[in-house]
């Protein structure tokens, strides 16, 4: 994924107007872009076109539904270990090797690595996490989302 | 929701995303040997049962210019952490936003909310506006920042269940 902004200029105002516009969300219907198009005053092949541009030079990361995965009867789990410095590259090895960590951070704090675990069902979780306290003698602090606060993050192109 | 078998089979074909072509659904359809109209009507119905979030475009905020973020954790007093949370969670500038058990003694914090800005300084300042909106029943904060990536990888879903 690209990490660094894109050049300037990179973007014109159509760009701009259809990443804005359709992060809240294409109708299900025959034709979804004439739709969407038609409000953005542009042609419904030009709209495809500049999404699959928008995908190839990194500004977009993904275009498609969204999966709710605790809905379909997975779960995660948020969780953090305090790490000692001197065996905080064997750890990584140890947590990075399970399956189950879908993703994982170093944090500059005493609980210094913060990872999610991701199963197809809830009893995966305590499991997941209980092997990693086996395997590296080190505390697993368990972060289960208790509520979602939801969700006004849009990112203003 | 209980999804079924093929349903699934339209999650799996649908989670890389969804194909760019006037009609994608139809698309999709002839991938699985289905009808047009049976996969607009399964995916609408997992969109009304949250099964699906939404379709959308996910820009890439880095490239947007969207560089720093922060996880930011707070303590709420726990009779106003549910309707200080949705305040927070709906801030433009908040991802992330979830209430969480403590960990006590290790951890005090019950919310966690991820701030996103165009630079350190832009982060700490929305975590002053943050503080600003928690007011007193915030009794104590702090922010994580990240220093590497160890892993990431997306959610797999298999076709099988």
């Amino acid at each position: 994924m690209r990490a660094a902004p894109l050049p300037p200029g990179t973007l014109d105002d159509a760009d701009r107007a259809i990443l804005n516009a359709l992060q809240d969300g294409l109708p299900i219907c025959p034709h979804p872009f004439a739709e969407i198009a038609a409000a953005l005053h542009l042609d419904e092949a030009e709209l495809i076109a500049r999404i699959a541009r928008l995908r190839e030079i990194g500004a977009v990361t993904r275009f498609g539904p969204f999966f709710d995965a605790e809905a379909m009867g997975g779960a995660f789990c948020l969780c953090a270990m305090a790490v000692p410095q001197d065996r905080f590259d064997a750890v990584v090895t140890l947590v990075n090797a399970l399956p189950e960590v879908a993703h994982n951070y170093e944090r500059a704090h005493r609980l210094n690595m913060w990872f999610v675990l991701a199963t197809e069902r809830p009893e995966g979780i305590d499991r997941a996490a209980a092997r990693i306290e086996r395997e590296t003698g080190l505390r697993v602090l368990r972060f289960p989302k208790e509520r979602e606060f939801f969700i006004g993050f849009r990112v203003a192109a | 929701m209980t999804i079924d078998a093929i349903d699934r089979r339209i999650i799996a074909a649908t989670s890389g995303g969804l194909p760019l072509v006037s009609a994608p659904f139809a698309e999709v359809a002839r991938w699985l040997g289905l009808e047009e109209d049976e996969v607009i009507a399964r995916m609408a119905a997992m969109q009304d049962s949250g099964v699906i979030r939404r379709i959308a475009l996910a820009p890439n905020h880095y490239a947007l210019g969207l560089v720093a973020n922060g996880m930011s954790v707070w303590d709420v007093a726990d009779a106003q952490v549910d309707t200080l949370g949705a305040r927070v969670g709906a801030l433009d500038f908040v991802s992330h936003c979830y209430r969480r058990p403590r960990a006590l003694p290790d951890w005090p914090y019950n919310l966690f909310a991820m701030l996103h800005g165009h630079s350190r300084d832009e982060v700490e300042a929305r975590r002053t506006e943050v503080a600003a909106l928690l007011g007193e029943a915030c009794r104590g904060h702090d922010i994580l920042y990240s220093t590497r990536i160890l892993k990431k990888t997306g959610l797999r879903l298999t076709g099988e269940g």
